[in-house]
């Protein structure tokens, strides 16, 4: 029965979903299309791409959660790929939306003990650095390089996540000095299962080097790096997959607030249009948070990787010339 | 050093308190100069039919025929409807560089030199990246 609801509610949405993306699509690729909708009158307001992006960026937020990723990863690619606005603005709105949800995210986590501070402070560190950098790149490079970057990247997450197999409670039989020195451990309370599990971490120096290229890809795409954060901690480093995901999360809230800067400081962030994204993105994460508990996770995933692929082939397409 | 317990460290419950805080408060000032700005109740220093040309553009031809600041040149425009949004957007990107300060003494009373040092190293980066020094001029 509450299946069937879902169903009820969830196709029109999914429908309205694919409809904003088709329309965005031939209103940016189809000059005839384009034309015809001039004359119809429907590209002319200002407000009605704000108001597609509100309601795009709701659904993708509703996504975003079920799906357990990020809202940058799904939006760089699909918007940059199906609205009309050039990239340098869409990585700098796609860093305010993931900096705005990791940031909402981060106290509930920190206080439920899923996101461990010690655990974030040196991760974060190089990471936000490292995005400085990959943010200067960005903005350096063509657009079509980046662009055929980003598809690249994209590719290679939604084959990560079809691949990868992270461990709930990774064994550390033999934690090393440099996290023990840092006191990179703790104690987790699982709700679910009613235990409490103590962790600590192995591979520390080799999974604090992976965060280098993290730091960097997340500043040169403008991408949240929720994806490659968590396989690295759960199973590089041997952190339980809860306070990988919840670490993970908090751990944008600083990583991309390096690379946002550099993206604001540069004047990629236009309000009339990354607003929009932010509320969207944030007010879909609340229904998304509700949904979470009935949603089938297997259908949800197959459906990220589906967009991801589409999104990252489009993105490359389109840096190639193709798209 | 160690950390085992399932208690939550009492830096990190300051550290979420004035997220929380901060969060909310910047995403509501985000909604109401957003209202301001496209209700038209306050000018914006770019028309928002121009907006809709220049932002398919690269960001140097939005900044060249918007005649927009770049860096904190922005807070000489803070009466403009589109400038005025960056208030809650620049409190936003600036809340870790705030919730980071208090780490220091915390980590300091747990004679914990260690992070207590990567805490002020990370809000020297934080801070290097929002002073406006660095930046490659976009495309």
């Amino acid at each position: 029965m509450k299946r069937q609801i879902l169903l009820k509610a969830g196709l029109p949405v999914l429908a309205a979903a694919l409809l904003i993306a088709v329309f965005a699509m031939a209103a940016q690729n189809d000059a005839a299309v384009t034309q015809a909708l001039d004359q119809a009158g429907v590209t002319g307001p200002w407000w009605m791409w704000p108001l597609i992006l509100l309601f795009f960026c709701f659904i993708l937020g509703i996504i975003a959660v079920l799906a357990g990723v990020g809202g940058g990863v799904l939006y760089v690619p699909l918007v940059s790929g199906f609205f009309p606005f050039h990239l340098d603005f869409v990585r700098g709105a796609g860093l305010m939306v993931a900096l705005a949800g990791a940031l909402a995210a981060g106290p509930g986590l920190l206080k439920r003990n899923l996101a461990s501070l010690r655990l974030a402070l040196p991760v974060a560190l190089i990471a936000s650095s490292c995005a400085i950098v990959g943010a200067l790149i960005g903005l350096a490079l063509p657009t079509n390089v980046v662009q055929i970057a980003l598809g690249a990247t994209i590719l290679f997450i939604a084959l990560l996540i079809l691949k990868s197999k992270n461990v709930a409670v990774p064994e550390v039989k033999n934690p090393d000095a440099l996290g023990i020195a840092l006191g990179m451990n703790g104690v987790y309370h699982d709700a679910s299962s009613g235990q409490d599990y103590a962790w600590k971490t192995h591979r520390t120096l080799p999974g604090l080097l992976m965060f280098i290229i993290i730091g960097v890809m997340a500043g040169m795409f403008g991408l949240g790096a929720g994806w490659a954060n968590v396989p690295v901690l759960n199973l590089m480093m041997g952190v339980p997959l809860k306070v990988a995901v919840g670490t993970s999360k908090f751990l944008l809230s600083i990583t991309d607030t390096s690379a946002a800067w550099i993206y604001l400081n540069q004047g990629c962030v236009i309000p009339l249009m990354a607003i929009p994204s932010i509320v969207g993105l944030m007010f879909g994460s609340f229904v998304g948070v509700r949904l979470l508990a009935k949603a089938k996770p297997k259908f949800i995933r197959y459906m990220v990787i589906g967009v991801l692929l589409f999104a990252g082939a489009k993105a490359l397409l389109k840096g190639l010339g193709i798209g | 050093m160690s950390t085992d317990t399932t208690q939550t460290p009492a830096e990190q419950v300051v550290y979420s308190n004035m997220l929380f805080y901060g969060c909310w408060g910047s995403l509501g000032l985000m909604a109401v100069t957003y209202l301001l700005y496209i209700s038209g109740l306050v000018t914006p220093h770019v028309p928002l039919d121009t907006v809709t040309q220049l932002w398919s553009q690269p960001v140097k031809v939005y900044l060249e025929k918007g005649n927009v600041p770049t860096g904190w040149g922005w807070l000489k425009l803070i009466g403009q409807g589109d400038f005025l949004n960056f208030t809650g957007v620049v409190l936003l990107s600036g809340m870790t560089i705030l919730c980071y300060l208090p780490l220091i003494g915390a980590y300091m009373k747990k004679k914990e030199p260690i992070f207590a040092t990567i805490a002020v190293l990370e809000i020297l980066v934080l801070a290097f990246a929002a002073s406006g020094i660095v930046g490659g001029g976009g495309h």
